[in-house]
C-alpha cells in the first residue's frame, strides 16, 4: 500500500515525536493536579509553567500573560466574550474582519443575538481587510476589533499592526486570531501591537484540545469558563497537563525551526503552485495578490467540483481540503472565498493545499504526477 | 509484489439496514467498495432533526457501518439538486392536484444519474443500492432488464421504472434475490451497527408524514381554500387547500354523511375537491406521460401486461397502448379503484419491468 501524502496541515498537523514523548511521560509521571499543594501538584504545576514559558517565547510575550485554554476556538471565545462582558456599557460594538474563522464569526453572531452591535469589515478580491472600512467602522462605541493574522483557507496575512493602531486611536481593543500564523511566520505581540492573541497547539505539531490566549497586561477581561481560580482566575478548570506539556514542546520546536522551516516549505509551495498552473489548464490561485503564509495555496480548478476532487485525491492517497467543513461531513460553500467576491462556480471549484514541516519534495512530485490525470478525468465526466 | 485489482464500486448508503447489507455483501464478494451518502437537505435548523431518512443521525450510522466494514465513506452534498428536482416537483405536483412519487424521481435523477457520474469520477464503473430489485442482461440482445426483487413484500422495482439502459448498465442490486428477513439476519451475523434499526417507511424529507406542511412551507401563496363538491356538483363542504387530498382518501374530509365519502377527483384549476361513493373511484383506463420503456424503444403496437398503479397495489391485467411522444394509454381488464394522477403506473411481464410512466389522467 502506498503511503499517504498529507497536505492538509492547516486543518491539523502530525505531532512531533518529542511532543508525544513529552506527553506520555507527563501522563505517566506527573499526574498531579497543578493546583494541589503537595509534591505531586507542584510537579504538575512546574510542567505547566515550563510549557507556559515556551509558548510565551514563541510569540515574544511574558509567561504571566498567557492563559491556557481548550484550543484556539476557546481562546477566541474568551477574547471576544471576555472583553465585551468587561467593557463599559457605552462600548458594546464589536468589529470583525470579513473572512474570520467561524470561531470568531459565530461568537459575534451569538453576541449580536444578545444585543451587541456587530460590524463586519469588507475585504477586497484577495481577502485583505479594507483599512478604509475599518476607519469608517471605528467609533466611540467600539469595544473590540478582531482581525485574524492569517487566514486558514487562503493563507492571506492581514496588516494587523496598522489595524491595531487604528483601533487604539479610537479607544478600542484589538484581538487577533493568530492560529494559522503562529509557527509559520514570526508572530510577536509587541510588533503586532495587539491586546489579545489566540493560538492553538495542534496547528504546529502539538496536541488538539489545547490553546492559549495572550492578554496584554491590564486588559479587562471577564472569564467565560468560570469555576476555580486556575490561570489567574481567567479560565477555570483543572489544567490538562499532558496537553499543555505537549503544547510547550511543540512551541519550543516551532521557535527553533521557524527560520529554516519557513523558506523550505515556501519553496515547496512555490514548486507545487507553479507546476499546477503550468501543467493543468484552467487553474488559478485565489488571493494570489496578497502576502500569504508560506505553506498555503488555494487553487481554483475550472469545471471541477471541489468535493469530487477531494474524494478522488483521497482515494489516490492524497489528503487536501477546502478549509471549510461542516458537521455532517460535507462541504460548506466557503464564506471566505465568497467574501472575496469570487463567483459561485469558482468557490465550488477551489481546494486548499497546506504543506507542513514534514512535507518532502518527493511528496510534491508524486502529487504532481497524479493530479493532472485526476483533474482530466473529473472534467471528462463532469457535466457542470 | 502483485496487486489484485478489485473492481471498484460505489454503494449509496443511507444508514439503513438494506444499503448497509448491500455494502457488506459487495465487500465480501471482493469488490473495492466506496460508501457514498447523499446529504439531501439542510440539517442545520436547530437541533431538531426532521425527516425520516438521511438525517445527520443516519449519515453517522452510514459512517459507522463503513468503519465496521473497513471501507472509505464520503458524504456528498446534493442539497441543491435534491431541492430543484425532487422537492420542487413534489410541491408542484400537489399544487396541480396530483399526488407525487418523489422516490422515483430521486432514484432516476439523483441516485442513478448523479451517483453514476460521481462513481465514474472516482474510478468506479458501477453504483449499487439496497433496493429490492434485480437487473440482468439478455445474453442474446445485450439489453439490460429490470426485474422485481424476489421478496414480493419488499420489492421496489416500482420505484425504478424511469431507469434507462445506460443507467441499468451501471446498476447493481445486491439484495434483489434476498428476502428482508435474510437481510436482517445477514446484518446481525456481520455485527453491523444498524442490524436492528427500524425501516424508514416515509418519504425521507417529510417529517411525521405531514405532506401538507411541506407544501405550505414552500409555496404559502399557492395554498388556497376551495369547494368540496359531490359528483353532481353540489357543494358539500370547504377545504383549506387541494394539497391536503389524494384520490381515494376517506379521512379528513370534514364532512358528515350517511355513507362513506371518498375523494374521487381533484381539480386544481377550480380548486375543487370532488367526493363520491366507493364505486365512483373505479376507472378502467388511464393516460400516462413521460413513459419510459426499459428496453429502450417504444413498442410499435399494444402490449399485454400487468400494470401497477401505486406501490401497494397488486398489478392488474391490462393492455398498454403506446400513443407516441412518450405517452401511453393503459386499459385494465377490470376497473381499478383510486387511480391517482401523479403516481406512477408500471407495467410488467411477470417479474420483468417493461416500463412505466406518470399517471396524468384517468378514463372511465
Amino acid at each position: 500500500m502506498t503511503t499517504r501524502i498529507y497536505l492538509d496541515h492547516n486543518a491539523t498537523t502530525p505531532p512531533a515525536p518529542e511532543v508525544v514523548d513529552g506527553m506520555t511521560r507527563s501522563l505517566r509521571e506527573a499526574f498531579g493536579n497543578a493546583s494541589s499543594i503537595h509534591a505531586e501538584g507542584q510537579r504538575a504545576k512546574a510542567a505547566v509553567d515550563d510549557a507556559r514559558t515556551e509558548v510565551a517565547r514563541l510569540i515574544g510575550a511574558e509567561p504571566g500573560d498567557i492563559i491556557f485554554t481548550g484550543g484556539g476556538t476557546e481562546a477566541d471565545n474568551l477574547a471576544i466574550r471576555g472583553v465585551l462582558d468587561a467593557a463599559a456599557p457605552t462600548r458594546s460594538r464589536l468589529v470583525v474582519g470579513g473572512i474570520e474563522h467561524e470561531a470568531v464569526i459565530n461568537t459575534a453572531k451569538a453576541l449580536a443575538k444578545r444585543g451587541s452591535a456587530v460590524t463586519v469589515l469588507r475585504v477586497d478580491r484577495d481577502g485583505l481587510v479594507d483599512p478604509g472600512a475599518l476607519a469608517d467602522a471605528l467609533a466611540d462605541d467600539v469595544a473590540l476589533v478582531s482581525v485574524m493574522t492569517a487566514n486558514n483557507e487562503t493563507g492571506v496575512i492581514q496588516r494587523v499592526a496598522e489595524f491595531a493602531r487604528l483601533a487604539h486611536g479610537h479607544g478600542a481593543l484589538f484581538h487577533t486570531d493568530a492560529v494559522q500564523a503562529v509557527a509559520k511566520i514570526p508572530v510577536d505581540v509587541a510588533a503586532l501591537e495587539v491586546d489579545l492573541l489566540a493560538l492553538a497547539a495542534h496547528k504546529f505539531g502539538g496536541p488538539k484540545g489545547v490553546g492559549a490566549l495572550w492578554l496584554r497586561r491590564g486588559t479587562l477581561l471577564s472569564g467565560v469558563i468560570t469555576g476555580g481560580r486556575q490561570e489567574r482566575n481567567r479560565r477555570a478548570g483543572t489544567e490538562n497537563v499532558p496537553a499543555i506539556v505537549g503544547f510547550g514542546v511543540a512551541a519550543r520546536l516551532a521557535r527553533e525551526r521557524l527560520a529554516t522551516d519557513g523558506p523550505l516549505v515556501g519553496a515547496l509551495r512555490a514548486r507545487l503552485e507553479s507546476a499546477i498552473l503550468e501543467l493543468i489548464p484552467g487553474t488559478a490561485v485565489n488571493a494570489a495578490g496578497a502576502p500569504r503564509v508560506p505553506n498555503t495555496t488555494n487553487i481554483a480548478f475550472e469545471n471541477v467540483e471541489a468535493e469530487s476532487l477531494l474524494i478522488a485525491l483521497d482515494l489516490e492517497g492524497i489528503a487536501v481540503s477546502t478549509g471549510s467543513a461542516c458537521s455532517s461531513g460535507t462541504l460548506e460553500p466557503s464564506h471566505v472565498l465568497r467574501a472575496m467576491g469570487l463567483p459561485h462556480r469558482r468557490v465550488q471549484s477551489s481546494i486548499r493545499f497546506s504543506l507542513g514541516s514534514t512535507t518532502t519534495g518527493e511528496e510534491i512530485d508524486r502529487v504532481l504526477a497524479v493530479l493532472p490525470g485526476v483533474v482530466q478525468r473529473l472534467r471528462a465526466v463532469g457535466r457542470r | 509484489m502483485s496487486v489484485v485489482q478489485s473492481k471498484r464500486i460505489v454503494v449509496a448508503m443511507s444508514g439503513g439496514v438494506d444499503s448497509s447489507v448491500a455494502a457488506a455483501l459487495l465487500k465480501e464478494s471482493g469488490y473495492d467498495v466506496i460508501g457514498l451518502s447523499m446529504q439531501l437537505y439542510d440539517q442545520r435548523e436547530g437541533d431538531v432533526t426532521f425527516g425520516s431518512c438521511c438525517t445527520i443521525d443516519d449519515l453517522h450510522d452510514a459512517r459507522r457501518v463503513a468503519v465496521s466494514l473497513g471501507i472509505p465513506h464520503y458524504i456528498i452534498n446534493l442539497e441543491r439538486r435534491f431541492e430543484e428536482t425532487v422537492v420542487a416537483n413534489f410541491v408542484h405536483e400537489y399544487l396541480a392536484g396530483r399526488t407525487p412519487l418523489p422516490c422515483a424521481h430521486c432514484n432516476s435523477e439523483l441516485k442513478f444519474a448523479e451517483l453514476i457520474d460521481r462513481a465514474s469520477a472516482f474510478g468506479a464503473d458501477e453504483v449499487a443500492t439496497g433496493h429490492y430489485a434485480r437487473v440482468d442482461q439478455d445474453q442474446a440482445t445485450g439489453r439490460w432488464r429490470l426485474l422485481r426483487g424476489v421478496d414480493s413484500t419488499k420489492d421496489q422495482a416500482y420505484f425504478l421504472f424511469p431507469l434507462t439502459q445506460a443507467q441499468l448498465a451501471h446498476a447493481v442490486f445486491p439484495l434483489g434475490h434476498l428476502r428482508k428477513t435474510e437481510v436482517r439476519e445477514l446484518a446481525r451475523a456481520q455485527g453491523l451497527p444498524v442490524a436492528d434499526k427500524r425501516d424508514s417507511q416515509e418519504i425521507c424529507f417529510v417529517p411525521n408524514n405531514d405532506y401538507a406542511s411541506v407544501v405550505a412551507r414552500r409555496a404559502p401563496e399557492a395554498v388556497l381554500p376551495g369547494r368540496i363538491e359531490d359528483t353532481s356538483g353540489h357543494l358539500v363542504g370547504q377545504h383549506e387547500g387541494i394539497h391536503h387530498f389524494t384520490i381515494g382518501q376517506r379521512k379528513g374530509l370534514g364532512i358528515s354523511a350517511p355513507a362513506p365519502l371518498y375523494v374521487v377527483r381533484i381539480d386544481a384549476g377550480t380548486r375543487t375537491v370532488v367526493v363520491g361513493a366507493k364505486t365512483d373511484l373505479e376507472r378502467s383506463a388511464l393516460e400516462a406521460t413521460s413513459v419510459n420503456w426499459i428496453a429502450g424503444g417504444e413498442p410499435s403496437g399494444p402490449v399485454r401486461a400487468t400494470a401497477q398503479i401505486r406501490y401497494r397495489h397488486a398489478p392488474a391485467a391490462a393492455t398498454i397502448e403506446p400513443l407516441g411522444t412518450a405517452r401511453a394509454r393503459i386499459v385494465f381488464d377490470t376497473p381499478q379503484p383510486a387511480i391517482t394522477p401523479g403516481q406512477a403506473v408500471v407495467f410488467y411481464d411477470g417479474d420483468e419491468v417493461l416500463g412505466g410512466g406518470w399517471i396524468s389522467a384517468t378514463l372511465r
